[in-house]
């Protein structure tokens, strides 16, 4: 069969020394800096992303998506351990998670999450392995009508699923494509809003604006009401599941799954939106729904399984489309880009050990997750114990020696200062970045394929409507707006982002 | 504030919407518009540009209905601080060396903390600086000068 064939390429290339080493290195890394309370899976890949640079691109990408399992598996230890999560997708998580925790039953929840994770991991490696060719093969009949409106699509989803007002979220959409445009534009080389400085002339590199609004903006905002944190267990043991917990399990971990792999691949899905609906469809189908929010096992593992699963098949839509479906996905994009590798279709065919070998390595990764997580609990609880006024002035150091050597330019340390405000001015005003990043990255994409699609059909704007492909994609995108706008479901969206706030 | 306006967030965040649509507007009256089946470089900008205006309107209108909690305190003191220690690192790393832009910036942004201590936050600085050094000079080679060209590097 030519998926264990190409399987078999993948194991080929991950099995190297050096990309395991990279890979244990980015599951470790991605654990350490995620578990540090107010570090997102966003802001810790810009963080680390420039250490990768120097990389061969197989192993800069699978590092990468070590760091970014990693830190999301961080994220929820923190949210367990205590009751803080470090990103949206773990939020859930912090509800039962934390309780069983206060009761004493930390190891339990931890491992929960670990073998959860790793199984959903595992399943949506699969389904990855399985349904990547025929949608690259798909995409190959794309043209540029359908990535536009495969874009619109992406980016109303993301706008749909952020919290919030909508009519900001848009606004930071537009704003992001906006400043997408800075530099030279491809077709004639003209200069787009670069105040006739040399240092915009190639555009500003995403990581500046992921570092200073996901990054510093967040700092900011973390000084405005400083508290002090109590993690709840000093020591963490009994990380054994009995056999009645292991029962108790399976069918949340299965359906998690289930629900996050189908999320995931959804553009604007992902982590978040998928362990909060897996949490809430466990609540009213589990026999023990009396329990949620006391600190239920399944309360830990649905979402746990849900946000891997998603986060996983949300490589699917980057890799065969070239279109990144949450902002993380984003920031792989840039940093294939940086690599030399233009992210799309072709990537599968032309680069099939680079395509197969990140693949396997995200199931190696999700392995090193489990064996590598448990026995080391004594160290990250370490790391969350570290004062936050210890920890953020390392973050911008961190950011600071990361954003210079990008280009070795101080300008763009000065530009990711700025940002830094823009990020937390917007955080006051309820405006969310993670739309705004998506923007700045599908920005010059979404202007080429335009133009492209309005050329070829002759200034006939009607083509977007036209082609099947593209029109159900516009549909989609229209239904999705259509949705959120009617006042009966809006407050119902309200309501399910504030429960979980 | 004025007492018409409702939903401070939603004001500020529109008048900063209409401002940045407007400015991306003006600015690219000077690139070639081209038209809709061979765009110049002026037209995706300038249709970005008038629709975040317009989403910047609707905003600040909506403000004068709807109601909305106030902003509330904005961290003047530790954004200046957290900003001008990043400033400083951008301004001291290519003549002061690593080791005082790390140093600086450590220090700085440190302060901005109330729970701020001169007695741990020199050591953290310290150590911090001597931690870039080794990390991202000796072991990854990242071509930035330990001590700078100002102080005789």
């Amino acid at each position: 069969m030519e998926l264990f064939s190409n399987l078999g390429l993948g194991f080929e290339t991950a099995f190297t020394l050096t990309n395991l080493a990279y890979c244990l290195l980015g599951v470790f890394l991605g654990t350490a800096v995620g578990v540090l309370p107010g570090l997102g899976p966003i802001a810790t890949i810009a963080m680390l992303l420039p250490a990768t640079f120097s990389l061969a691109p197989i192993s800069a990408l699978i590092m990468l998506a070590g760091i970014y399992y990693g830190a999301q598996y961080g994220g929820s230890t923190t949210a367990i351990l205590v009751n803080l999560p470090g990103e949206s997708s773990s939020v859930v998580t912090a509800i039962d998670g934390y309780q069983m925790a206060r009761q004493g039953h930390a190891g339990k929840a931890l491992a929960t999450a670990a073998l959860g994770s790793f199984f959903a991991g595992t399943v949506a490696t699969m389904l990855l392995a399985l349904f990547a060719p025929p949608l690259a093969d798909l995409a190959l009949k794309f043209g540029p009508a359908e990535y536009f409106s495969l874009m619109v699509l992406g980016l109303v989803a993301s706008v749909v699923l952020a919290s919030g007002s909508l009519l900001n979220a848009i606004g930071m959409v537009i704003l992001g494509l906006l400043l997408g445009l800075i530099g030279s534009d491809v077709n004639s080389g003209a200069q787009r809003y670069t105040f006739d400085l040399p240092e915009l002339a190639d555009g500003i590199n995403f990581v500046i604006v992921a570092m200073g609004m996901f990054g510093l903006g967040e700092i900011i905002r973390n000084l405005e009401h400083e508290s002090t944190r109590t993690v709840m267990m000093k020591r963490v043991s009994g990380l054994m599941l009995s056999k009645e917990d292991l029962k108790r399990i399976i069918a949340p971990v299965l359906r998690g799954t289930a629900l996050g792999a189908a999320l995931g691949i959804l553009p604007g899905g992902g982590a978040m939106l998928a362990s909060f609906a897996a949490y809430s469809i466990e609540k009213k189908v589990s026999r023990n729904s009396a329990q949620f929010g006391k600190g239920a096992i399944e309360g830990v593992a649905a979402p746990e399984s849900a946000n891997n699963a998603g986060a996983q098949t949300s490589f699917i839509p980057m890799l065969t489309l070239g279109i990144p479906s949450n902002p993380v996905m984003a920031l792989m994009i840039g940093a294939m880009i940086i690599q030399g590798i233009q992210p799309g279709p072709a990537v599968m065919t032309e680069q099939p050990s680079l395509f197969w070998g990140l693949i396997v390595s995200m199931w190696i990764g999700n392995f090193f997750l489990v064996v590598l997580n448990l026995p080391m609990i004594g160290l990250w609880v370490r790391m969350i114990m570290v004062p936050y006024h210890h920890l953020y002035p390392a973050i911008l150091m961190f950011c600071s020696i990361g954003v210079f050597s990008l280009n070795n330019s101080d300008f763009d340390v000065y530009l990711m200062a700025l940002f830094g405000l823009f990020g937390y001015i917007c955080a006051k005003l309820e405006a969310e970045p993670a739309p705004m990043l998506l923007g700045f990255i599908i920005g010059p994409m979404m202007e080429e394929y335009l133009r492209r699609a309005m050329l070829l059909s002759h200034s006939n704007a009607l083509v977007f409507f036209q082609r099947p492909i593209s029109a159900t994609m516009l549909v989609m995108a229209i239904l999705a707006l259509g949705v959120v706008l009617l006042p009966a479901l809006r407050s119902k969206r309200e309501e399910a982002f504030k429960e979980d706030a | 504030m004025p007492s018409f306006i409702r939903h401070p967030k939603d004001f500020w965040i529109g008048v900063i919407f209409l401002f940045i649509g407007l400015a991306a507007v003006v600015i690219g009256r000077t690139y070639t518009m081209g038209t809709a089946g061979r765009m110049g470089p002026g037209y995706f900008p300038a249709v970005l540009g008038w629709l975040l205006a317009l989403i910047g309107v609707i905003a600040v209108v909506r403000s004068f209905f709807r109601e909305g909690e106030p902003i509330g305190r904005l961290a003047v003191k530790e954004s200046a601080l957290i900003l001008s220690a990043v400033l400083l690192f951008g301004f001291l790393i290519r003549g002061g060396g690593v080791l005082i832009a790390v140093f600086a910036v450590v220090l700085g942004s440190a302060y901005a903390s109330g729970k701020f201590r001169w007695r741990s936050a020199v050591p953290l600085a310290l150590g911090l600086s001597i931690f870039a050094m080794v990390v991202f000079i000796q072991l990854l080679g990242l071509p930035i000068a330990i001590v700078g060209p100002w102080f005789g590097g």
